[in-house]
């Protein structure tokens, strides 16, 4: 083995490809040693051809080979005849519901059965083999790197970039606005933020000319107080033309029905500026249901312990303290939107969210009153 | 039939003599043909993310034929009858149709989908390897980096990739990818705005990400993964070290047929385990997800699995948010989500620069090292690992707390000094398990293997007879030294034990006719 180690010692000399006594082996070794390999070990997989070992082996490959394409065919048979079209709810009995499977199976054992036939020849045919080759790692020879160093050099002497530098220069002031000029189409995605981030559709003059936005459940109907019974929530929109569909993604907002008790102790909890609105109505609490972390609807009511929890990164929000976040990642209580019913007895807002519901975002405008809990 | 003289004209000899005038092509192909490859099974754990593409490339290509990127809204009218009459965007209803209307669609949907998964996860198991076995050292770091940069891209096609049927689930995803975006300073509100053309989730963003997903990513995917593949090529494979290897040989078998042979059955091997998950285990069922309305959504919304770790950073993170009323807000999400995804980019990229600066260490290495002969890497990599794995438990903490009934807030503080403080404890048990495991190589070289075999001598005293792997000195030590590779720790690794007849039901063992080709390898040394 050690003789390998220092193989540069102890190159095979090379032969002359003109010689006509020279055999296919030696011919194809002359190769081996102009790539600088040196065979190791080398053996046929049998060592007499045409064993029964080998024999059977050639029978297990050809055999994976020919299975594979029977099971391809059935792939192919299944794929077109199979019936596959949806009939609604279906049971194990409809052949259709096993028409995925069936072009799982079928597929997956034909690729399967081909490839373990490859990797057989190529394990139990092949002839053992074991090959050393020099690396030459580490960069080019010195003779290489000068003439490519005078090569550049030269490069550079030819278009004069040192004796040059007011046209340096200028090619590259030239370039920057070129680049800059190659990016500015993509201005075209620039949009103004604009109000998006803290105007909502219960904001009367910019969407309902001045008057009060009336609240209204998911099919459009409009919420009246002995819609909600004591103890339960519904989720409700602002009763605008698709009010309850994404183009109004910050105003779904939870209305709950608070028991006498708890609304009192919500009462006494109320943060200043929801006090100076009189945000609550009755027993009646409208929490915006957009999560203050990133935006989730904080779809979870616990009635029981009265908190209300955002299935994405399980803030928790205490309902009966201005939803102060209690639990989790989310820094900000859940805005509430003022309520009040109008003449028709439907809840309408009083005006928008007194801060921006949803995540947070670094011109954000904050209350003081935020930071109590 | 005249023969021509002096040639031994085969078909072949004649097509590669036409290629060889046009192309001159004889040199090059047999310096590709005869080229050595190491062989060893953990080099072909990147081999999985090549062929996982190959068949994204395919099944992505079937579902563009069908796939609507638009979000204009539509009345749904298809098979599926639960959701008969529901508004959605065209782009859910085209995916529902996918799944239910086009034959074979569905299959190839989860082809798709399960295809990615291996995709990303074969890149994360390649990347440790590479890491743990010090292969990323000069003189290949560029190609470490272009692999981490292929995490990324692949990172985001594969999210863009399920934000694309928008459904439940996925607009969910798009929600908290906006909800993080908002969270940049100064510049949160504009991104998130030229993301999605304004207010989220407007009528653009499908679109956008569409062409993104299907023509720009792939594009950079297969310009980064081609150069991956051709340095691999060009600086040629590590090796593990043993007998007759050095830094400065190949030891391996021909890229023909040997090497080829064996990566056409593996690929085909990855695409068979592909294709049979992809008819029979179910994944993302859109259709029972509804389309994405900004005021629903469900417990157990969870990433896919290589996102999964920052949603659980995100959830850990306590609520710090930073704020200098009323001028200027930093939330809390930045800081697991920005600046902890902006880390997990820029640490792995610079690793091996910060290696080389601390062990000073600046020479060409081709043979790998086993991971525990540098126990301050493995163990670093270890801390990694840990927090990596508790990030990904946490986000899913909520079905982790329904399923085994568990205080979900108690799973939450679990993650929170779990995080902290575990991978600190990986660090030091990794540390302490590759002294050990060092010492142990050490030991038996010096002292033999155990044999099992206890012997009393005269005094009464009890010993165990020890195998000496080399010659033994008065003393019964060897002077062996440490390789860097497999030392030999039980018998029958050295030939002791082994069975005298291969083969299970009959005797594969025919001396006569094989003439001794089914060698014993392990009875010359502990691997070959």
């Amino acid at each position: 083995m050690s003789a390998h180690n220092d193989s540069a010692h102890n190159e095979p000399e090379p032969v002359d490809l003109s010689d006509p006594k020279l055999s296919r082996f030696e011919v194809y070794k002359e190769g081996l040693r102009r790539d600088d390999i040196e065979i190791i070990h080398y053996e046929p997989r049998f060592a007499k051809p045409g064993t029964k070992a080998e024999k059977r082996m050639e029978r297990i490959v050809g055999g994976l080979f020919l299975f594979s394409g029977l099971f391809a065919t059935l792939f192919v048979v299944a794929y077109i005849w199979w019936p596959w079209e949806y009939e609604g709810a279906a049971t194990w009995r409809d052949p259709q519901t096993w028409y995925t499977p069936i072009l799982g199976t079928t597929l997956g054992l034909s690729l399967l059965l081909f490839a373990v036939g490859v990797l057989t020849w190529a394990k139990k045919l092949l002839p053992v083999e074991e090959l050393v080759q020099d690396r030459h790692d580490g960069g080019s020879s010195p003779e290489d790197r000068r003439i490519a160093e005078a090569t550049v050099d030269g490069l550079v002497e030819d278009m004069g970039l040192k004796r040059r530098p007011f046209l340096v220069k200028a090619a590259l002031l030239g370039a920057a606005p070129l680049g800059l000029a190659a990016v500015a189409p993509l201005g075209a995605l620039l949009k103004d933020p604009g109000d998006m981030l803290t105007v909502t559709g219960w904001n009367a003059e910019k969407y309902n000319d001045g008057d009060p936005v009336q609240v209204m459940m998911r099919d459009g109907a409009l919420v009246r107080p002995d819609m909600v019974s004591v103890g339960g929530q519904i989720t409700v929109y602002p009763a605008l033309d698709h009010g309850a569909t994404n183009q109004f993604p910050t105003s779904p907002v939870l209305l709950i029905h608070l028991r006498a008790a708890d609304a009192e102790i919500l009462r006494g909890n109320l943060y200043p500026m929801y006090q100076d609105v009189d945000a609550l109505w009755g027993n009646f609490v409208a929490y915006s249901k957009i999560c203050t972390h990133v935006g989730c609807p904080t779809s979870l009511y616990e009635q029981q312990s009265q908190r209300l929890l955002c299935p994405c990164h399980q803030s928790q929000f205490n309902v009966v303290d201005n939803a102060a976040p209690i639990f989790g990642p989310a820094t900000r209580h859940l805005p509430i939107l003022p309520l009040d019913v109008d003449d028709d007895g439907v809840f309408i807002a009083k005006s928008d969210f007194l801060v921006p519901p949803g995540p947070a975002f670094w011109n954000r405008p904050s209350l003081p009153e935020e930071d109590e809990k | 039939m005249k023969r021509r003289k002096g040639t031994s004209d085969s078909l072949l000899t004649k097509a590669g003599g036409e290629l060889d005038d046009r192309f001159k092509l004889a040199g090059p192909a047999r310096v590709l043909l005869n080229k050595v490859f190491p062989d060893h099974w953990s080099f072909l754990l990147g081999e999985i993310a090549l062929f996982s593409f190959i068949l994204l490339l395919l099944s992505g290509t079937f579902l563009a034929l069908f796939f609507e990127p638009s979000m204009v809204e539509v009345t749904y009218n298809g098979a599926y009858v639960p959701l008969q009459g529901v508004e959605m965007s065209k782009a859910y209803a085209s995916a529902l149709d996918l799944s239910f209307e086009v034959r074979g669609g569905l299959f190839m949907r989860q082809m798709h989908h399960w295809a990615t998964l291996l995709f990303m996860a074969s890149i994360l198991v390649h990347m440790l390897r590479i890491f743990f076995t010090g292969a990323f050292r000069a003189p290949r770091e560029t190609n470490w980096m272009i692999g981490i940069l292929l995490f990324w891209v692949g990172f985001f096609e594969g999210f863009f990739g399920y934000s694309l049927p928008d459904d439940g689930l996925s607009g969910t995803g798009l929600r908290i990818m906006e909800g993080m975006t908002e969270s940049v300073p100064f510049i949160g509100p504009w991104a998130s705005a030229a993301l999605f053309g304004g207010q989220f989730p407007g009528t653009s963003v499908i679109s956008m990400i569409y062409i993104i997903h299907v023509f720009v990513f792939p594009l950079i995917l297969l310009a980064l993964i081609t150069v991956h593949v051709g340095l691999v090529f060009a600086q040629k494979h590590t090796q593990w070290p043993g007998p007759g290897r050095t830094e400065h040989n190949v030891v391996g078998f021909r890229m023909f047929p040997n090497y080829v042979m064996k990566q056409v059955g593996f690929m085909l091997f990855i695409w068979g385990v592909i294709g049979a998950m992809a008819g029979l285990f179910q994944i993302n069922p859109i259709w029972l997800f509804g389309p994405y309305e900004v005021s629903v959504v469900s417990s157990a919304s969870q990433p896919d699995f290589y996102v999964m770790y920052l949603d659980g950073l995100i959830r850990l993170f306590p609520a710090w948010e930073f704020r200098v009323p009323p001028y200027f807000t930093l939330p809390a999400v930045f800081w697991p989500a920005i600046a902890g995804m902006g880390l997990s980019v820029l640490l792995p990229l610079v690793y091996p620069a910060l290696e080389r600066r601390f062990t000073k260490d600046r020479g060409h290495h081709n043979l790998l090292q086993r991971p525990r002969d540098v126990p301050a890497r493995t163990s670093l990599g270890m801390m990694v690992v840990v927090f990596w794995i508790i990030g990904v438990i946490s986000g899913g903490n909520d079905v982790f707390a329904q399923k085994f009934h568990i205080s979900l807030n108690a799973m939450t503080w679990a993650g929170r000094i779990g995080i902290v403080v575990l991978p600190i404890i990986a660090y030091y048990v990794t540390y302490r398990i590759c002294l050990g495991l060092q010492q142990h190589d050490r030991e038996v070289l010096a002292h033999g293997l155990e044999t099992g075999i206890l012997m009393r001598d005269p005094n009464g005293r009890f010993y165990e007879v020890h195998q000496p792997l080399g010659e033994p000195d008065e003393h019964g030590h060897s002077e062996l030294e440490y390789g860097g590779w497999v030392v030999p720790k039980k018998m029958n690794r050295v030939g002791a034990l082994e069975p005298t007849d291969k083969g299970f039901f009959k005797s594969i063992e025919e001396p006569s006719e094989n003439g001794g080709a089914e060698r014993r390898d392990e009875i010359e040394s502990g691997h070959k």
